[in-house]
């Protein structure tokens, strides 16, 4: 019965990897740093998630997720080297202002905490590959070290000193935005 | 340990990622060096601040109908006429149930656990005056009994014309909610009919299981999780579960 082979299969998968749509989505915004590249990652990964469901053995959903959305994030990072090469060449892009100078519009007490969390968003945005995405599942997807390494491909030692390093990084953007706001 | 291992471990630290013997070893590191003291306050410090913030994305909603669309749909809430096709289903049902992924698993460990448990419960009913708290042999007598008892009441079904005399209920406890048990007797021999509520409608074909010389034949129904158990051969509650369903399956549509 094929029919409801694949259908009792589809619940499955709705079942197990449905749950962690936010998470995904979240991976994919730090990543791609932009929405519409997201969504479209996410859908991808999703599909591939579910042609390959059969294949899964575990240990954990997330993981395997997120190792998915890997692949499909560095295609896109393909095609953007691609595409980004012109831009890279024009003239000044070199001197712009790194991300965490860019406060300059008056910080008003009452959307303080809202615009707090934009910007240290945008630090983390600013962060360099492979600090950020080891960043971002451990702080924010809160994977364990282990299904880090997993989800990356790498050993947990890499993992942990790629976690030193993007903290080290985020500590020092964010109190040299502390510094400018003073 | 020097400095340079301190402030990556430190990070593992702040994780809870070390075992119990590194944890100390950091710490000792970090109370005898004040540079890594002061590193790991400020990390410390940035991972409460971080804590504090919502750094997630919300995936819009356009994306989840997207997705939700691009997965086959399964069978929506089983109709009557679907739980008969879930029949014809089993066996396709039971291999995926083998297939191994590891949600599965896990609920199958986790039904493990409650077998073990309907069996003890079966045990402990067979000792004098256990056995049951409701004596009737007439199911308008039992069924009333449970309401008021439990969320949902079994349903009690008499089965004396076709071989299994209905004697009685009794309230149990599995997987530490209270539930139903419906008991009947095949001459000597008791069978214990537990029911639980569950959130899943799906219909799961009935299975034999045999843990400690019992047999337990265990399907789900309408929402409901049965557990047949007794010491009488497996082809006997086999033929006990199949009356029950047919006679089950009569009431509601009669």
């Amino acid at each position: 019965m094929p029919v409801s082979d694949d259908l009792q299969k589809a619940q499955r998968f709705r079942e197990a990897a449905l749950p962690y749509l936010d998470d995904v989505y979240t991976l994919a915004r730090y990543l791609l740093r932009d929405a519409s590249d997201a969504e479209d990652a996410v859908q991808e990964c999703y599909l591939r998630a579910l042609k390959h469901f059969d294949s899964y053995r575990g240990p954990a959903m997330k993981p395997w997720l997120f190792a998915i959305l890997r692949n499909v994030c560095n295609a896109e990072y393909a095609r953007r080297a691609h595409s980004h090469a012109a831009i890279e060449d024009t003239p000044g892009a070199a001197d712009q202002t790194p991300m965490w100078q860019e406060s300059e519009a008056s910080p008003e007490t009452e959307v303080l905490r809202t615009r707090d969390a934009g910007a240290i968003r945008k630090m983390i945005d600013a962060l360099a590959e492979p600090f950020k995405e080891t960043f971002v599942l451990r702080e924010i997807n809160n994977l364990s070290y282990r299904e880090i390494a997993e989800a990356v491909g790498a050993p947990v030692g890499t993992v942990m000193s790629r976690l030193a390093r993007a903290r080290a990084m985020l500590r020092a953007a964010w109190t040299a935005e502390e510094e400018h706001l003073r | 340990m020097t400095c340079d291992e301190a402030k990556i471990l430190l990070h593992a630290l702040l994780d809870n990622e070390l075992d119990a013997g590194h944890a100390r070893e950091v710490e000792a590191h970090i109370a005898a060096c004040p540079a890594c003291a002061a590193e790991f306050a400020a990390q410390r410090e940035m991972k409460r601040v971080l804590a504090d913030t919502n750094l997630r994305y919300s995936a819009p909603a356009s994306l989840r109908t997207r997705i939700e669309a691009s997965i086959p749909q399964a069978r929506p809430q089983p109709s009557r006429r679907s739980v008969l096709r879930g029949f014809a289903m089993g066996s396709a049902v039971s291999a995926l149930a083998a297939s191994g992924v590891v949600a599965v698993v896990l609920r199958q460990d986790d039904q493990q656990r409650i077998l073990s448990e309907v069996v003890s419960a079966h045990l402990r009913s067979l000792q004098a005056g256990h056995l049951i708290d409701v004596v009737s042999t007439d199911q308008h007598t039992v069924k009333p009994w449970f309401n008021g008892k439990l969320d949902v009441a079994p349903p009690v079904i008499d089965l004396t014309a076709q071989g299994f005399t209905l004697v009685g209920g009794r309230l149990d406890y599995i997987d530490a909610r209270a539930i139903g048990a419906v008991v009947y007797k095949r001459r000597q021999h008791i069978i214990n009919l537990f029911v639980s509520q569950t959130a899943s409608t799906e219909h799961r074909p009935p299975k034999t299981q045999t843990m400690q010389g019992f047999n337990c034949r265990r399907w789900g129904e309408r929402g409901l999780n049965f557990w047949a158990v007794s010491d009488i051969g497996g082809d006997e509650l086999s033929e006990f579960v199949d009356k029950f369903e047919a006679a089950m399956k009569a009431n509601v549509e009669g």
